[in-house]
């Protein structure tokens, strides 16, 4: 079969099939393989539809391996601003040959597969109910570009130009953002021009576009920005004035501290000339990479009990290691911020995939009786924002805050509103004494607590000698002296348990959306927000009404207790296979475990919403 | 504070240092360990160096990990912050504590099981991270308040209280520390405060990471015949061939050297160290030099004690990060939130 005998099967495939979305209203799944560069064939796409003003999302399921193994990247574009994960396809660029069989069968029925024709059509490709696109990627690319590798990342730009025109995107800003990206090399900005032309002039030449799944304009963006978890958490944690990070290289969590460090490097350095001339570059911050976990942990703890707002970033394992210091912290009363980013597990579990599946572990890490502030983003604008309350949370209460994030938030491009930042904000050290508080005490007692705050007054190190305290992990009493009383221990630990009850009402608080006459709630949490929002819609459509809680913080507040009881049933979503925001919601607030359903994904993809609309049916329908 | 309660009157005037204090001000609680541990030893010599060096009490910090030779910091300087962590995690805390305030003195006191079994890889790293501090390991080869497991550091057939004898080879926190790029290394002995304490104060002097490994005697469970832990054993096979003198800045020649074959290195701060050796080729600049001298000694089964090697010039954690002068922790808000007008700004790249 000739290259121009398939183009008119093609053809032919595209007339007789109609497609099954249309206007702003679609999933495109890119199937590649891992380490060939297509990342910026795909951004490219994505920021380009949300530079049309589009509500979009890209998902990347992508595997632990740096070349080789297939990856997927997976678009939505939502006029409505739905843009939970899709979990069937309306265009499918396969590109991987280990995976043409399930890529092919994630094509919906009417769908338009592109492949790269420069090959006969692999019989793993051919299914009569959808439209066949064959760009001859490869042949296309072999004259403009001799050099082999050159060739593989530019064919990638060729299909996004060929995508472009299929999708009716405006040529003029896919075009200059290649030139943004490109600005400091002209050799590579010109070789991309050119593959994008290759792919652009292709399409329009040989296929009728645009598809009937296209996109137009739609101004939605206007406050909106397209950024991941793991760069707005960093710049929360650079806005909340941390100036110490310990960190250990961990999928998905590494570039909250790569992403620190870089914003450390712009916004908190400055040059000295030293006396023989020569210009250093000083540092207002400390970044340190650790030998481990439990060294990263222990670095921020050091550094918290010296004075500093110091943080880490990391992900289960991570946590598991960081155990005992974070029971160290919570019994000497120390802040520390830590940044999980979670993955799935148990043990390394499948890394660069996403579960929610570390609440119980976080919320009482450690041995020994334990509780620990837990906040819990739903998407990058949250992640900026809970980071740097974190800091406020753990100085005021003295104690570990853990903020979960997970790898959809942490490292895919989501479209959020614009981050804000207060200028007026103050960050609240909590109670540490001042010398001059110091002076008009008789003595300073470590954990005493005259006015039943149930928050201590702590002193720093390097400071004050009448401030000097002994701090220890090992049995303590109210003054700081090591203790092995019970009742002496028991007074010290009772006022933790109020401490953390305290916290409770300080924690962001849960966000509602009720309707009237509903008697049955939806309790989610996290990364399952636009999923389970937009699984309600169709559910109202189809007549049945729930309302809605996203759970923003633990320990739970009162707030959390009203909606569960103005319900007579209510259904948990989330992201793990033991039910455990079920299980904390029953722990921690006594809810009776019979009221409380639950709907579980956690094969590691982000949660789709027919996930959810099919769970919550089930659940009705019993 | 040793085991031994002070009068709480003075029957004579004690005598002051540069600060005002007296040596009183530089002692702790009262030592819970058992009569006759190396470990007090230890402490006094740490007493007695930082009164004579009149280091600010609140400027000390002292940290620790688990173990009895983690108790000790509550022993000493009651006017210092102290910390006592958990096992073997000394090292990672100190580094923090140490980034986030440079201004202060750290002192972290750890033992053979806390460094070289369960925090033997913070140890390595505190090393090679050159961390401006004081690591003192008390080193008796077992582990005393689990009642007398031999520790990494037991000798190949050194035998316990109860007979059995070790049979896996030891780590020699000294030769590690040197192979992995330490800048002050010294060996000495609970029982030689006469050596310790120039020691401690020059290690206190010391721009980064300075580690004492003195070997202190566990009375109770590793100082019996055929343990080389033991005060006996030790006193037959120290060799005390390197003789140091610490010279403070300002200070006068105390303790003179005889010049011939002296060695003097200068401090950071303006000290001086003055060594004179018996072999005479000995250079403690000489870190090869350092680990063939320590090494043929241990195979004569010998322990050469002293101030083993230094490096003045190395550059410490903060050089290595080019941290600001300032304690980050005494930074004001205002120099580190960029504010609103810069978030627009940095949002500019994500539309």
């Amino acid at each position: 079969m000739t290259l121009s005998d398939n183009l008119e099967k093609d053809l032919n495939r595209i007339s007789r099939y109609r497609a099954t979305a249309g206007v702003n209203d679609f999933a495109i799944r890119f199937a590649n393989v891992n380490g060939t560069g297509s990342a910026s064939a795909n951004n490219l796409l994505l920021k380009s539809i949300f530079r049309m003003g589009v509500p979009v999302s890209g998902k990347n399921l992508f595997p632990s391996n740096i070349q080789g193994l297939p990856t997927w990247y997976e678009l939505r574009v939502n006029g409505k601003g739905h843009t939970a994960r899709a979990s069937e396809f309306d265009l499918v660029v396969a590109m991987n040959g280990q995976t043409y069989k399930d890529d092919v069968a994630s094509l919906k029925s009417g769908g338009y597969l592109l492949y790269d024709s420069s090959w006969p059509l692999p019989k793993e490709l051919m299914r009569q109910d959808v439209n066949i696109l064959g760009v001859p990627l490869s042949n296309l690319c072999t004259e403009p570009f001799p050099e082999a590798k050159e060739r593989v990342l530019l064919r990638n730009i060729a299909y996004a130009g060929a995508v472009s025109a299929l999708l009716d995107l405006d040529h003029q800003i896919v075009s200059q953002m290649l030139d943004e990206k490109y600005k400091k090399n002209e050799r590579l900005r010109s070789s991309n021009q050119i593959a994008l032309k290759i792919g652009y002039d292709y399409a329009k030449a040989n296929f009728d576009c645009p598809l009937p799944i296209r996109v137009e304009p739609l101004g939605a963006n206007a406050n909106k920005i397209l950024i991941d978890g793991n760069t707005t958490a960093a710049l929360g944690c650079v806005y909340a004035g941390a100036t110490v990070a310990g960190w250990y290289p961990i999928t998905p969590a590494t570039s909250v501290a790569e992403n620190f460090l870089k914003l450390c490097e712009r916004y908190r350095t400055y040059q000295v000339t030293l006396p023989d001339g020569t210009v250093e570059t000083k540092r207002n911050f400390a970044v340190l990479q650790a030998e481990d976990e439990i060294a990263a942990i222990g670095m921020v703890v050091g550094a918290a009990w010296a004075g500093a707002r110091s943080f880490t970033s990391t992900s289960g394992p991570g946590i598991s290691l960081m155990n005992e210091i974070i029971g160290l912290a919570y019994y000497t009363e120390i802040p520390a911020v830590i940044i999980n980013v979670q993955r799935t597990g148990p043990s390394t579990g499948m890394p660069t995939r996403v579960q929610q599946a570390d609440l119980m572990t976080c919320a009482y890490a450690s041995h020994g009786d334990t509780k620990h502030v837990l906040l819990f983003p739903a998407d990058p604008n949250e992640c900026f924002s809970f980071a740097a309350k974190a800091f406020d949370l753990a100085e005021h209460f003295q104690t570990p805050v853990m903020m979960l994030s997970d790898l959809d938030i942490g490292m895919n491009d989501w479209v959020v509103d614009r981050l804000e930042w207060d200028d007026n904000y103050v960050w609240d050290r909590g109670r540490v004494l001042t010398s001059e508080q110091l002076a008009e005490l008789p003595k300073f007692l470590r954990y005493s607590d005259p006015d039943d705050d149930y928050v201590t007054s702590r002193t720093l190190p390097g400071k004050d000698s009448k401030g000097a305290y002994f701090t220890r992990g090992s049995g303590h009493d109210r003054f700081g002296g090591y203790t092995e009383s019970p009742e002496a221990y028991q007074d010290v630990v009772d006022r933790l348990t109020k401490k953390l009850q305290r916290a409770a009402s300080y924690v962001p608080e849960p966000i509602i959306k009720s309707k009237p006459g509903s008697n049955l709630g939806v309790i989610t949490i996290g990364s399952c927000e636009a999923a389970v929002l937009e699984a309600l819609e169709i559910l109202e459509e189809g007549g049945v009404s729930l309302d809605y809680m996203r759970l923003r913080g633990f320990p739970f507040d009162q707030s959390v207790r009203k909606f569960v009881d103005d319900h007579e049933n209510c259904i948990v979503v989330e992201q793990n296979r033991d039910a455990q925001l079920r299980s904390l919601l029953i722990l921690d607030l006594g809810v009776d475990p019979n009221l409380l359903r639950s709907v579980l994904s956690y094969g590691g993809f982000p949660l789709s919403t027919k996930t959810v609309v099919e769970g919550i049916e089930d659940l009705i329908k019993d | 504070m040793p085991s031994i309660k002070k009068p709480l009157i003075p029957l004579a005037p004690l005598p002051v240092n540069e600060l005002g204090l007296t040596l009183r001000d530089y002692e702790g609680g009262m030592s819970t360990l058992c009569a006759g541990c190396g470990h007090d030893s230890i402490t006094a010599a740490i007493t007695r160096a930082f009164f004579d060096l009149s280091l600010p009490p609140e400027k000390i910090a002292k940290l620790s990990g688990i173990g009895c030779s983690s108790k000790t910091p509550t022993y000493f300087v009651s006017g210092a912050h102290g910390f006592n962590s958990v096992h073997g995690r000394m090292p990672p805390i100190v580094t923090g504590a140490n980034a986030a305030n440079r201004s202060s003195i750290y002192i972290g006191i750890s033992g053979d099981g806390d460094s070289l079994s369960i925090g033997a890889g913070h140890f390595v790293h505190a090393v090679r991270r050159n961390v401006n501090m004081v690591y003192v390991i008390e080193n008796n080869g077992v582990y005393g308040l689990t009642k007398g497991q031999f520790s990494a550091t037991a000798d190949v057939g050194s035998s316990a209280k109860k007979g059995a004898a070790n049979e896996t080879p030891p780590i020699d926190p000294v030769i590690m520390a040197l192979s992995l790029g330490a800048t002050f290394v010294a060996r000495s002995f609970s029982g030689d405060k006469g050596q310790l304490i120039p020691i401690i104060k020059a290690a206190v002097e010391h721009k980064g990471f300075a580690l004492i490994d003195v070997i202190s005697p566990c009375i109770q469970f590793n100082n019996h015949e055929g343990s080389t832990k033991s005060y006996h054993y030790v006193r037959e096979h120290e060799i005390k061939e390197i003789d140091q003198v610490y010279i403070p800045p300002s200070g006068e020649i105390t303790a003179v050297l005889p010049e011939d074959g002296i060695v003097r290195v200068k401090m950071f701060d303006g000290s001086t160290l003055a060594f004179r050796t018996l072999p005479s080729n000995y250079d403690p600049r000489d870190r090869e030099g350092a680990m063939h001298y320590v090494n043929q000694a241990r195979l004569r089964g010998e322990i050469p004690t002293g101030l083993l090697f230094i490096d003045e010039d190395a550059p410490d954690v903060h050089e290595l990060n080019s941290t600001t002068d300032t304690p980050l922790v005494d930074l004001p808000y205002e120099s580190l939130c960029p504010g609103s007008a810069e978030l627009a700004r940095f949002m500019e790249g994500f539309n």
